[in-house]
C-alpha cells in the first residue's frame, strides 16, 4: 500500500513539474505580456495543484492542509492574473503585431 | 434571504479553516481560533458574498459538485492546449481581446466566472465593467460578441446560473 501510494505520488509531482516546465517555456515562446499571462497563470495552476496532489501521496499526514493551500491557489491565482493583465492593459504595453481584435481597446476610445 | 445568517456562515468557515490550518481540537486551539472568528466575523458581516450569496439548495448544491467536475476537465484541456501552442515550432497564435457578456446578477457569480475564465482554454479576463467581461483570448475564432459568449462564457454560465443567480 505504501509503495502505491508512493508511486502516484512520484508520478503526480513529476506530471506538476511538467506543466511547470512548459509553463515557464511558454513564457519565453510567448510574444507579448497578455500571451505570457496566460501561459504562466493555466500551467502555474494546474502544475501546482498536481504536484500538491503528489505531496499529499507521499506525506498523507499533511493532506489536509495542502488540499487548503490548493484552494488558495485556485483562488488567488486567476485573480492576480486578471489585475495584472489589467494593469497591463490600462498602462498600454506594446501588443504582439499578431493581435487581430482588442474590443476594449475600441470601447475605450469611444469613452474618452 | 435573512441577513443574520451569514455572519454565523462565516464564523463557521473561518473557525473551520483555523481548525484545519491548525490540524488539533485542543481547547486553547479552538478558545483562541472561536474568537477570531468571532471579531472578523462581526467586522466585516456584510463583507464576503460568497457566503451571503451562495445558495444552499439541494439542487445548488449537486450543481456545485458537477461545476468542479466540468472545471477541472477544462483547466486540464486548457493545459494540453497550451502545450500544444508552447511545444510547435510555429507557435501557432491569433490573440485578441473580445467581448462577452453575461447573464449573471451576483456579485460572487461574476467572480466565479470570470476565474473560471482565466483558468481555461486560452481565454483571460482583462477587465470587467457591469455584465460586460473583457477577455483575452489566445487563439481568436469569433470577435463577434454573441459568437464568443457562447465559446467563452456558455459552459461555466450555465453552472454558475444555478449556484449564484
Amino acid at each position: 500500500m505504501d509503495s502505491v501510494l508512493g508511486i502516484l505520488g512520484g508520478l503526480l509531482a513529476v506530471a506538476g513539474a511538467a506543466f511547470l516546465l512548459l509553463g515557464g517555456l511558454g513564457l519565453v515562446r510567448m510574444p507579448d505580456v497578455f500571451n505570457r499571462i496566460q501561459a504562466g497563470t493555466k500551467a502555474t495552476t494546474l502544475g501546482t495543484l498536481l504536484l500538491l496532489a503528489g505531496v499529499a501521496c507521499l506525506q498523507p499526514d499533511w493532506a489536509l492542509k495542502l488540499f487548503l493551500i490548493g484552494l488558495f491557489v485556485l483562488f488567488t491565482n486567476p485573480i492576480s492574473s486578471q489585475v495584472l493583465a489589467r494593469a497591463a492593459h490600462r498602462s498600454g504595453v506594446q501588443r504582439s503585431p499578431l493581435t487581430s481584435v482588442d474590443k476594449l481597446e475600441e470601447d475605450i476610445g469611444e469613452r474618452a | 434571504m435573512s441577513k443574520a445568517r451569514d455572519p454565523v456562515l462565516m464564523f463557521v468557515a473561518l473557525l473551520l479553516f483555523w481548525v484545519l490550518l491548525n490540524g488539533s481540537l485542543a481547547s486553547d486551539v479552538l478558545i483562541v481560533g472561536a474568537l477570531a472568528a468571532a471579531v472578523i466575523s462581526l467586522i466585516f458581516r456584510n463583507g464576503l458574498g460568497f457566503f451571503s450569496e451562495l445558495r444552499l439548495t439541494p439542487r445548488a448544491l449537486f450543481t456545485t459538485v458537477l461545476y468542479l467536475g466540468f472545471f477541472a476537465k477544462e483547466l486540464v484541456k486548457a493545459n494540453l492546449t497550451l502545450a500544444r501552442i508552447v511545444l510547435a515550432s510555429s507557435l501557432p497564435i491569433n490573440p485578441g481581446i473580445v467581448k462577452v457578456k453575461t447573464r449573471l446578477k451576483s456579485k460572487m457569480g461574476r467572480l466565479m466566472l470570470a476565474n473560471s475564465i482565466t483558468l481555461t482554454p486560452g481565454t483571460l479576463t482583462v477587465e470587467m465593467q457591469g455584465e460586460w467581461l473583457y477577455i483575452h483570448w489566445v487563439t481568436v475564432d469569433s470577435a463577434d460578441v454573441d459568437a464568443a459568449t457562447a465559446a467563452i462564457v456558455g459552459g461555466f454560465e450555465q453552472y454558475l446560473e444555478v449556484m449564484y443567480g
